[in-house]
C-alpha cells in the first residue's frame, strides 16, 4: 500500500515546481470555456423542449400559430384549467399510481425473497436459477405482448390494474434480482450466525435483519420500478379498453389523437403529465443515481 | 461448509436446503414463469398457425409465417431500420454519452445541476417525450420558427414526414431521452477508477488526452461494454416512441421490428405471423445478447458495474 502514498507525494512535487504557470493557466480557460460551451448548449437541447411545451399550453391555437417563441401574449389559462377540471387528468393520474404501486410492491418483496436465497444460501441449482431469472432481461414485454393479452383475458384480469401491475412486476424481476444480489451478500455470515443463535429462522433474519439493513438497495430498485411501471406503454394500450382504466402514458397519447388540430390544448395536458414524473424524480434521483453510482464503486 | 459430513446427512442437507430455496423462490419463479416464460412459449406455438386471436386454433401452416416474414421487404427494411439505429447508437449515442461523463467527472461549479438535468430524459415516458418532439419538429412549429429567427428557414424540413431524415430525426429524439441513462452508468463507472492512476499516468508525462486513451478508457471498459448491450437491446426493441411520432411512416420508411409485429398483430388481427415476428425478434436479441456474453462480457468478472 506504499504505491498511492508516494504517488501523492509525487503530485504535491510536480504542483509545487510547476506552480501556476501563465501557459498553464490560459490552456485551462481555453478547457472550461469549450467545456461550458458544451454543456450549456447540451442543456439547452433538453430544457427547450420541456419550457416550450409549458409556455405553449397558456397560449391560444392562433397564437401558437402565429409566434411559438417568446412568452405567451396574453397569458391563456383555459387550457391548463380544462384539463385540471376535467375528471380524465385525476382518473389516469390514479390509475397510474396504483398500477405503479402494485407491481413495485410485488416486484421488490417477491424478487427480494428471491435473491436473499440466491445470495446467501448453498442449494444444487442456484446459479441456474439465477441465470434463468436473468435472461428475462432479453424478453421484454414487447416479445410476449401478444400471448400475454391472451393469457390476461383468459386470468379475467383486462380492464384490471393487476392485468398491468402483475406482468410489470414479473418483466421487472430480471433487474430487481440483479441489483439486490450483490447487497445482500455483502452482509455478513457472522450477523446470520447470531441471529440463528438466537433462534431467529431465515424468515426472521430475512424480515428483521436484512431488509432493514438492505434499505438503500432496496428504495433503489423501487424508484426503478415506479419508474418503469409509470412509463410503460405497450402493455396499457393492449390491456385497456375502457377509458376509465386508462394510465396517464395511454390518456395522454388519446388526447393528442383526439385534439389534433388544438396544439396547445395538447401540450397543456402533456405538460401536466411530465409534472408528476419531475416532481417524483426531483424527490427521488439521490436514490436513482446514488444507487447507480453506489452499486458500481461497490463492485 | 467445511465439516465432514457422511453422504447421508449430506443429501438430507442438500435436501432441506432446496426446500427452503425453493419456497422463498416460489413466489417469484411462479410468476415470472407465468407472465414471462409461459408467453414466450405460447408465442412460439402460436407462431405455427395461421390465427387470428379468436377463432380455435387449429390451422397449422408449420414454418409458413417465418417464410412469409422473412420474404416481406416491409420486414426485412423493418430489421434494417433497428440495425441502423442500433449503429448510430453505438457509434454516436454512447461516445457522446461518455465525453459528457468525462466532463462531468471532474469537480466544477454547477456539475450536480448539470447531471440532474441531462438524467431527467430518462424519467420522461417515451411516449410524452415523442409527443412534444413531433410538436416542436411539426411545420410552424418551434424548430422551423427558432431556425428562421436566425436566418435559416431553408434549413427547416418536416423531418419527422421525410423519408431520407425519418431514422435521423427519431434516433436524435432517442439520443435527447437516453443520453442521460448512459452517461450517468459511464460517470458511476469513471468515480470508481481511483484517481491515482490517472495522476500516475500524468506524472509520466502523458498528456489529458492520452490519459484518457491509454488509462481510463480500458479502465472503464467494463462498463462501457454494459452500456453498449443495454443500448443494443433497447435499440432493438424500440416501440413506444416510433408508434406515437410516425406509426413506422412515412411508407414504412420507419418501421422497426416491434411496431411491424404491433401492426400485424393488433391492427391486422393476425396473431400467428405477428407471434413469427415476435419469435425472430427475440431470436435476434437471444443470439445478439449470447455473442456478446460469450465473446465480450465474459472477461468482465461480475459485479464489476451495478447491471452487469
Amino acid at each position: 500500500m506504499a504505491e498511492p502514498t508516494t504517488v501523492r507525494e509525487a503530485v504535491a512535487v510536480v504542483d509545487r515546481r510547476a506552480g501556476p504557470g501563465a501557459r498553464v493557466r490560459v490552456r485551462r480557460i481555453a478547457g472550461s470555456v469549450l467545456r461550458y460551451g458544451v454543456l450549456l448548449a447540451v442543456t439547452a437541447v433538453i430544457v427547450i423542449p420541456v419550457v416550450y411545451a409549458v409556455l405553449s399550453g397558456f397560449r391560444d391555437a392562433p397564437q401558437l400559430a402565429a409566434n411559438p417563441v417568446g412568452l405567451p401574449n396574453p397569458w391563456v389559462w383555459t387550457n391548463y384549467t380544462d384539463s385540471l377540471m376535467s375528471a380524465s387528468f385525476w382518473v389516469q393520474l390514479r390509475n397510474s399510481a396504483v398500477v405503479a404501486g402494485l407491481s413495485t410492491v410485488v416486484v421488490v418483496l417477491f424478487a427480494a425473497l428471491a435473491a436473499f436465497v440466491i445470495a446467501r444460501r448453498e442449494f444444487p441449482g442456484r446459479e441456474l436459477a439465477y441465470t434463468v431469472f436473468t435472461l428475462g432481461l432479453l424478453f421484454p414485454a414487447t416479445v410476449a405482448i401478444l400471448p400475454l393479452l391472451i393469457l390476461v383475458r383468459d386470468l379475467g384480469l383486462l380492464d384490471n390494474p393487476l392485468g398491468l401491475a402483475l406482468p410489470e412486476a414479473a418483466f421487472g424481476l430480471p433487474l430487481t434480482i440483479i441489483i439486490l444480489r450483490p447487497f445482500f451478500r455483502s452482509i455478513p455470515k457472522e450477523l446470520e450466525d447470531a441471529a440463528a443463535l438466537d433462534g431467529c429462522g431465515p424468515l426472521g433474519f430475512f424480515f428483521r435483519i436484512l431488509l432493514p439493513l438492505s434499505r438503500p438497495a432496496l428504495v433503489t430498485v423501487a424508484v426503478l420500478a415506479i419508474v418503469a411501471s409509470w412509463n410503460q406503454f405497450l402493455l396499457p394500450l393492449v390491456m385497456l379498453s375502457d377509458a376509465g382504466n386508462w394510465t396517464l402514458p395511454l390518456g395522454v397519447t388519446n388526447f393528442s389523437t383526439q385534439y389534433t388540430t388544438d396544439t396547445a390544448r395538447i401540450v397543456a395536458y402533456t405538460s401536466l403529465a411530465i409534472v408528476p414524473a419531475l416532481a417524483f424524480y426531483l424527490v427521488a434521483e439521490r436514490q436513482l443515481v446514488g444507487g447507480l453510482t453506489g452499486g458500481s464503486v461497490k463492485g | 461448509m467445511a465439516t465432514d459430513v457422511g453422504s447421508s446427512s449430506r443429501t438430507g442437507r442438500n435436501l432441506r436446503a432446496w426446500g427452503v430455496a425453493g419456497l422463498f423462490m416460489l413466489p417469484a419463479l411462479a410468476l415470472y414463469a407465468l407472465f414471462v416464460l409461459f408467453p414466450i412459449v405460447q408465442a412460439a406455438r402460436f407462431s405455427l398457425f395461421d390465427w387470428n386471436g379468436l377463432e380455435a386454433l387449429d390451422k397449422f401452416i408449420g414454418l409458413a409465417n417465418f417464410e412469409r416474414a422473412l420474404a416481406d421487404p416491409v420486414f426485412l427494411g423493418a430489421v434494417s431500420h433497428n440495425a441502423f439505429i442500433v449503429i448510430l447508437s453505438l457509434a454516436v449515442q454512447i461516445p457522446f454519452a461518455l465525453g459528457l461523463a468525462l466532463m462531468l467527472n471532474r469537480k466544477f461549479r454547477g456539475r450536480a445541476i448539470l447531471r440532474l438535468i441531462f438524467f431527467a430524459p430518462y424519467v420522461i415516458a417515451e411516449v410524452i417525450t415523442a409527443i412534444v418532439w413531433s410538436l416542436l419538429l411539426q411545420p410552424n412549429g418551434l424548430a422551423e420558427h427558432l431556425l428562421t429567427a436566425i436566418g435559416l428557414e431553408d434549413a427547416y424540413s418536416p423531418w419527422l414526414a421525410d423519408t431520407d431524415t425519418v431514422l435521423i430525426a427519431l434516433f436524435f429524439i432517442i439520443t435527447w431521452k437516453y443520453f442521460g441513462f448512459h452517461m450517468i452508468l459511464l460517470l458511476a463507472g469513471l468515480q470508481g477508477i481511483p484517481r491515482e492512476i490517472e495522476e500516475a499516468a500524468a506524472i509520466d508525462g502523458a498528456s489529458r488526452w492520452q490519459g484518457i486513451r491509454y488509462v481510463t478508457l480500458p479502465l472503464l471498459g467494463p462498463t462501457i461494454r454494459v452500456s453498449v448491450f443495454l443500448s443494443i437491446i433497447g435499440s432493438l426493441q424500440l416501440f413506444d416512441l416510433v408508434w406515437v411520432t410516425t406509426r413506422g411512416g412515412p411508407v414504412n420508411f420507419s418501421n422497426t421490428m416491434a411496431v411491424y409485429m404491433f401492426d400485424r398483430g393488433f391492427v391486422r388481427f393476425q396473431f400467428g405471423y405477428g407471434s413469427a415476428v415476435a419469435v425472430i425478434l427475440f431470436l435476434i436479441c437471444f443470439v445478439l445478447a449470447l455473442a456478446y456474453q460469450r465473446w465480450v462480457l465474459r472477461r468482465d468478472t461480475e459485479g464489476a458495474t451495478t447491471y452487469g
